[in-house]
């Protein structure tokens, strides 16, 4: 599904990936670690196309196709999703608005009939019911003065909307009560289908007791230190960062 | 093949054309030539003294300029005062149609028949139109509501005339207004009697009717005494001009418990990328809340002209009485718009609310000048003033000055203002959501807009949402 090769990006002339590697297959699921600063948004948003970032070196691809040169609208259609780390607020366009006009734009890329504002609103109250948000939260403008839970809420419900085949989670879990996190994490569970991929970006091993990873990496630095199965997250909260950092130490020593 | 000429002829007769059959007066402007201005159109004694006057002070008046917006020297010689009602190219079909401009409309959703209409194409199908524009005149005479031409106003109903014509704006006014009121040619009268609610939008009857856009037009509104009028001046279509300078006074009058709603969009020829062309736009727009309880609401949305000037204001005379202006206006590419309002506050109670939205995109300037003013016996008088402005790009600017003098202690006079800015990041996140970036534009500039376009009637609001994305089109990423 997507093959990263070698990605060297920089942003305002600053090296902040140094050369990751990370191949995703179908219905993976990966989950990155790794302390504050060292690339996880970067990678996510380098993915997702995002125009401020610079990619230096090595090539991704999706489905076999050269992701680098896709507009990012071309990616989203394509299937690819991204939770953002900190949403932004779209003061003025409603919430159901914004996600009938993404929805629309994918499934005319798809080939498929535009829904209409009676098609799309039943779809929507009930993805609404299954990430169990406020109505009222759902008219109101895109993020706007949502709470940091609120609006990491309405990026599951905007993927469970657009049911994306590689979806990206960057931090969703920050900032969510226990019982919202349950909530996110059954959303992103319901979605998890032989051809669907995930990689989800976290600091807490506890998210991953509700979505169990295949795969865990540890990003440090810009650069991927270490891969193993979902136990290296355990080990990692038990040691923190510290002992991949020795380990390395003393490996390169 | 006499289709054409009967449609021309029925246009006349409907009331919209102006009845002349006379050549082109040289350019220039002299007494002489107001003379024969009102001679040509058979005006009583009191129109030709009025406009004489309206010269002799406007002879005295210095042009204004202004700070903020910057235009060539206009030569008020070299303007042709009078012309016979000019008759639009006959295209055969669509397709002898300026391409950019078939694309633009099918952007607007301008309906085939109002396309060809717009672009001069002859059309049987008008006649369909013409039965439409019939049924709509009974039905507003059934109602006792006059609607006409200025000059049929003159010929038919002069006591009226009389009685309102520069009732709001003066000729003294100021320099455009007292130029109008001396060689204005043509435009639309409206009176609607005591306790009748106009049974329609005045706008569809207008439409289907449109004359061509006057360079001197003139408008007046009255609402009698708990009465209710909405009018809908122009369209969202793309309109070309030959004539740079339009010089154009509305009047409205409300009386008592009486209500007008005058909603404008406004799409004139802007000019090109590099600011060449298009038409100066210097505007009186003025409604006078006579009686207790009235009410004006100016709506606009203005995405054309190179140089809009223009200030719909109302005066709060009668007692509890509303003035409301909702503007959307916006610059792009060398467009410069100097726009606001005035709210003046004379009796008690008086309310008035302010929402200006002002748009820049690439080398736009966008200024928005308002005042509200309570004299000392606008008890308890109340304002709300709103100014955002968003700006598109780097290249582009956005001005508020916001004038206030408040002439007595128990009014309150509330204004906000904001400027923002259509980020990367927000952009950027509608791009990952699967939205092309003219889309997210659109949709920011419209969320952007909405408190406006609510107060539009549906059917504007629609176009004039779509108006303004195909306006900002490119404008960025
Ligand atoms: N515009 C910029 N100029 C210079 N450095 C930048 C810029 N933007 C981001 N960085 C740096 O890039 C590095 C990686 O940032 P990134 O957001 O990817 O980290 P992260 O792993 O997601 O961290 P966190 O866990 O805190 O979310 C950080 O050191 C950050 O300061
Ligand atoms: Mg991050």
């Amino acid at each position: 599904m997507l093959e990263i090769k070698n990605l060297h990006v920089s942003i305002e002339g600053v090296q902040i990936l140094k050369g990751i590697s990370l191949k995703i297959n179908k219905g993976e699921v990966h989950a990155v670690m790794g302390p504050n600063g060292s690339g996880k948004s970067t990678l996510a948003k380098v993915l997702a196309g995002d125009p401020a970032y610079t990619v230096t070196k090595g090539e991704v691809l999706f489905e076999g196709n050269n992701l680098l040169k896709m507009e990012p609208e071309m990616r989203a259609r394509e299937g690819i999703f991204l939770a953002f780390q900190y949403p932004v607020e779209i003061p003025g366009v409603s919430n159901t608005y914004f996600l009938k006009a993404a929805l629309n734009e994918v499934r005319v890329a798809k080939g498929l009939p535009e829904l209409d504002a009676m098609e799309f609103l039943e779809l929507f109250n009930k993805k609404l019911k299954q990430v169990e948000m406020d109505q009222t939260l759902a008219h109101r403008s895109v993020n706007e003065s949502f709470s940091g839970g609120e609006k990491k809420r309405n990026e599951i419900l905007q993927m469970t909307v657009l049911e994306p085949r590689l979806a990206i989670l960057d931090e969703t879990d920050s900032g969510l009560d226990i019982d919202a996190l349950k909530i996110v994490a059954a959303g992103v569970n319901q979605l998890r289908s032989p051809d669907r991929s995930m990689m989800v970006v976290t600091h807490y091993q506890r998210l991953l007791n509700y979505i169990v990873p295949d795969f865990v990496h540890v990003l440090l630095e810009g650069r991927i230190v270490k891969s193993g199965s979902k136990d290296l997250a355990l080990q990692l909260e038990r040691e923190g960062y510290d002992g991949v950092k020795d380990s390395l130490a003393s490996a390169k020593s | 093949m006499n289709k054409p000429d009967s449609f021309i002829q029925q246009e006349y007769k409907y009331g919209f054309v102006t009845p002349m059959e006379v050549d082109t007066l040289p350019k220039g402007l002299s007494e002489d030539v107001i003379r024969l201005i009102s001679q040509k159109k058979n005006e009583p004694s009191f129109m030709l003294e009025w406009r004489l006057k309206a010269y002799r002070h406007w002879l005295t008046m210095k042009e204004p300029s202004w700070s903020h917006v910057h235009y060539p020297k206009i030569d008020y010689q070299d303007i042709i005062y009078y012309s016979a009602p000019k008759k639009k190219p006959k295209l055969n079909s669509l397709e002898e149609v300026d391409k950019e401009l078939l694309t633009t409309f099918e952007k607007l959703g301008i309906p085939l028949e109002e396309q060809k209409r717009l672009a001069g194409v002859a059309v049987d199908a008008v006649f369909d139109s013409v039965s439409v524009a019939t049924t709509f005149k009974e039905q507003l005479s059934k109602a006792g509501v006059i609607f006409c031409s200025f000059s049929e106003a003159v010929q038919n109903h002069p006591d009226l005339i009389q009685k309102y014509l520069g009732s709001v704006v003066p000729y003294t006014d100021n320099f455009y207004a007292a130029l109008n009121a001396a060689v204005f040619s043509d435009g639309s009268f409206c009176y609607i009697p005591k306790g009748v609610r106009c049974p329609m939008e005045l706008s569809t009857y207008f439409r289907i009717n449109a004359a061509e856009t006057g360079q001197f037009e003139r408008t007046l509104i009255v609402a009698e005494e708990g009465s209710y009028v909405s009018y809908l001046e122009g369209c969202s279509a793309p309109l070309r001009d030959t004539n740079q300078l339009h010089a154009a006074v509305v009047e409205l009058v409300a009386q008592e418990k009486a209500s007008i709603k005058y909603s404008t969009v406004q799409n004139w020829y802007s000019g090109d990328k590099e600011g060449k062309g298009g038409i100066y736009n210097f505007v009186t727009k003025r409604g006078k809340c006579v009686g207790r309880n009235s009410k004006i609401t100016w709506t606009q949305v203005e995405t054309g002209s190179a140089i809009t000037w223009k200030y719909p204001s109302v005066i709060l005379i009668g007692d509890d009485s509303v003035g409301e202006f909702y503007s959307v206006a916006l610059c792009n590419n060398y467009q410069q718009a100097d726009t606001g309002t005035k709210m003046i506050h004379v009796g008690k109670n008086t309310r008035s609310t302010i929402i200006s939205k002002g748009i820049s995109a690439r080398h736009g300037n966008n200024t928005y000048r308002g005042l509200v003013k309570v004299l000392p016996k606008a008890q308890n008088a109340r304002n709300y003033t709103q100014c955002d402005s968003l700006l598109l790009g780097s290249d582009c600017a956005a001005n508020t000055f916001p004038y206030i003098e408040v002439q007595n202690n128990s009014s309150k006079v509330g204004h906000e203002a904001s400027t923002s800015k259509i980020s990367d990041e927000q952009l950027f996140y509608c791009k990952q959501r699967g939205i092309s970036s003219e889309n997210a534009v659109n949709m920011i500039v419209n969320g952007f807009c909405k408190e406006v376009f609510r107060n539009l009637p549906m059917e504007f609001a629609v176009e004039a949402s779509k108006l303004l994305g195909v306006s900002l089109e490119g404008s960025v990423g």
